[in-house]
């Protein structure tokens, strides 16, 4: 009955009669919805903006630990982000991260990338973009790799690892 | 509870007007992983951010119970364009 209630204060959107009430009620429910401390979402603020390139990930750049988060990396790397402005996240070292960084991001799944602060997406968009040209182009925008094409355009419909 | 994927193709056919709809599960029949390919004229003139996020919404209760979940979006026109290209 309670998780019915919670449902309805998250179409709140269309219907926002009941979710005052509830946030009134129920203080306790709060934390059915996980919100996230004031701390954790300055440490990932401050995460996302340390350096140009920050990507939430299951394990390391060396050994992901799931098929997505090895996609997201090999992405990056056929772009050549260069490893002093990219820093990586670990979220199964750290499982209030792993919980906050969804909640800070509005986004369900890891891995997740930033570029210069901003949320870029998750698996399926990174490998989106990069076949389309907007990975590059967006990390040539940010700084973050010179504006030299032609080399990569082999790049163009690399095999999919997700999946 | 697994997810089917009834659930997912009913709250997406409930939430906008599709035109196609391919939803795969990945996990070999235990609910845990699906792939969702969606094509709706509701994406026009959203980038794939935006599409993401509004199917993130759509289906949060049944991701939020999954292990993985992956989605493409396209929009009718997109989509034509990708078979056209398939097929020349």
């Amino acid at each position: 009955m309670f998780r019915s209630a919670i449902r309805t204060s998250f179409t709140a959107l269309r219907a926002p009669t009941r979710a005052p009430a509830i946030a009134l009620t129920s203080p306790s429910l709060a934390f059915a919805r996980r919100y996230i401390t004031q701390e954790a979402r300055n440490k990932i603020q401050q995460a996302i903006t340390s350096t140009p390139v920050v990507l939430f990930m299951k394990g390391t750049p060396e050994a992901p630990q799931c098929g997505f988060s090895r996609a997201a990396v090999q992405v990056l790397d056929i772009h050549g982000v260069p490893p002093e402005k990219m820093k990586t996240f670990d979220v199964l070292e750290d499982s209030e991260l792993r919980q906050s960084i969804k909640e800070f991001s509005d986004w369900p799944t890891i891995p997740q990338l930033y570029v210069n602060g901003e949320f870029v997406g998750g698996c399926d968009i990174l490998i989106n973009m990069h076949q389309s040209g907007e990975l590059d182009e967006l990390l040539v925008k940010a700084g973050v790799v010179p504006p030299e094409e032609p080399q990569e355009s082999q790049g163009q419909g690399q095999q999919q690892s997700q999946n | 509870m697994p997810i089917s994927a009834v659930d997912l193709e009913n709250a997406i056919r409930a939430a906008m007007p599709v035109t196609h709809l391919e939803i795969e599960d990945t996990s070999n029949g235990c609910g845990e992983n699906y792939s969702v390919f969606v094509v709706s004229q509701a994406f026009e003139g959203k980038n794939t951010l935006a599409r993401h996020r509004f199917i993130n919404e759509v289906l949060k209760n049944e991701i939020a119970q999954m292990h993985a979940f992956s989605q493409k979006t396209l929009t009718p026109a997109q989509w034509e364009a990708q078979i056209a290209k398939q097929t020349s």
